[in-house]
């Protein structure tokens, strides 16, 4: 069902705010549907992040984080135009990849 | 006594300051989550259904009328609950799309209210495609407009039920929500008597809601209040559930529309 993410990244000075919201129901393996049955684990375990095709963040994630999270981060040397991609992968092998580019400071 | 006066200016400043902030905090929370409120992700989602052939009869929703001519969407939420000629009803934004998928898409009117309401479990593709059709107001003005008898009746029914005390625990909408200052638990409780309390309500519905990380339209809180005040179960769609919407809609016109909305 990978739903897009929701990219944002506005420069400031030299440095890109990147805010990324991602659609994941980040199950943890421990919640009880309606008929009591245990809903099974369901996560992101991984997060990378691109910038023009470098790796800036590869983060190992759990079943800590929230439902439909949201990743906040600041690339540094970043100008307008350049490519920001995020990809995430699940522990059911899922991924989904969405890219933007960097906006100029409004 | 320069040092002194400069103690005195710097307390208060510093009272100032902390006043501003115990005021402010949960307003900078508040700020923050609408910054980047995952009700954005129900818009996208909603924008995809809207524009997806889907039903026995492979049709979208580009054709549909929200008031304002076949897929005329800015400003059309902003109008609703109004009165539909073709259905002889008011309805509000959810009945409309129910409509919609009848006559357009071809799908019966159980399987067009297959889970309006979505959970943990399931998302609904129902709360998606408002929360996308009413952010196509934003920045319009919530004008709500009683000219047609049909909207003044049912404007005027959810004025009754909105004040009519029943149930068992004798309640009615008005004993909490028409007084300043009342909570529940820790939750401030808007005056909806009050134009710019009830405007803020109108103004963000659908909304987002940390606590059950999904997106909530105007019919699910209307149930949840309902069900708060033990009462049978709001039919969806129900003339109830439009009567208050048109209510409140309308006491809230001149409110600006941001959608999606943000709660606890």
């Amino acid at each position: 069902m990978a739903e897009p993410m929701k990219i944002r990244a506005t420069l400031k000075g030299d440095v890109a705010d990147v805010r990324i919201l991602m659609l994941h129901p980040m199950e943890t393996g421990q919640r009880k549907d309606a008929k009591g049955e245990i809903v099974p684990v369901h996560f992101i375990k991984n997060v990378v992040v691109m910038h023009n095709g470098k790796i800036v963040l590869d983060a190992q994630w759990s079943q800590a984080i929230s439902r439909n999270p949201f990743l906040g981060i600041h690339v540094k040397g970043a100008k307008a135009g350049d490519k920001i991609s995020v990809k995430w992968t699940d522990n059911k092998g899922e991924t989904r990849t969405d890219e933007t580019t960097v906006a100029a400071p409004s | 006594m320069l040092k002194l006066r400069g103690g005195i200016a710097a307390i208060f400043i510093s009272v100032l300051f902390n006043n501003a902030f115990a005021a402010d905090s949960l307003a900078v929370g508040r700020e923050m989550l609408a910054e980047d409120n995952p009700g954005d992700l129900w818009v996208q989602r909603g924008e995809r259904l809207f524009h997806e052939k889907r039903g026995p009869k492979k049709a979208s929703f580009e054709a549909c009328d929200f008031g304002l001519g076949p897929g005329k969407l800015e400003g059309a939420f902003a109008e609703l609950p109004r009165y539909f000629p073709d259905t002889d009803r008011v309805q509000d934004l959810e009945s409309r799309l129910v409509t919609c998928m009848m006559t357009l898409q071809g799908f019966t009117y159980q399987e067009a209210v297959k889970n309006h309401f979505g959970n943990l479990d399931h998302m609904s593709d129902m709360e998606a495609l408002a929360t996308f059709v009413a952010s196509r107001s934003n920045g319009a003005k919530m004008n709500v407009r009683l000219s047609h008898q049909k909207e003044y009746d049912v404007f005027k029914a959810g004025e009754y039920i909105f004040h009519r005390r029943s149930g068992p625990l004798d309640f009615a909408c008005a004993t909490c929500h028409t007084e300043n200052g009342k909570r529940i638990r820790l939750q401030d409780l808007p005056n909806m008597t009050d134009p710019a309390q009830i405007r803020a309500v109108v103004a963000g519905w659908p909304a987002y809601l940390g606590t059950k990380s999904t997106v909530l339209t105007m019919q699910n809180r209307l149930y949840e209040c309902v069900w708060q005040m033990r009462l049978p179960d709001l039919g969806y769609l129900s003339d109830m559930s439009i009567a208050l919407t048109t209510y409140l809609n309308h006491q809230g016109n001149g409110a600006l529309i941001h959608v999606p909305g943000v709660r606890r």
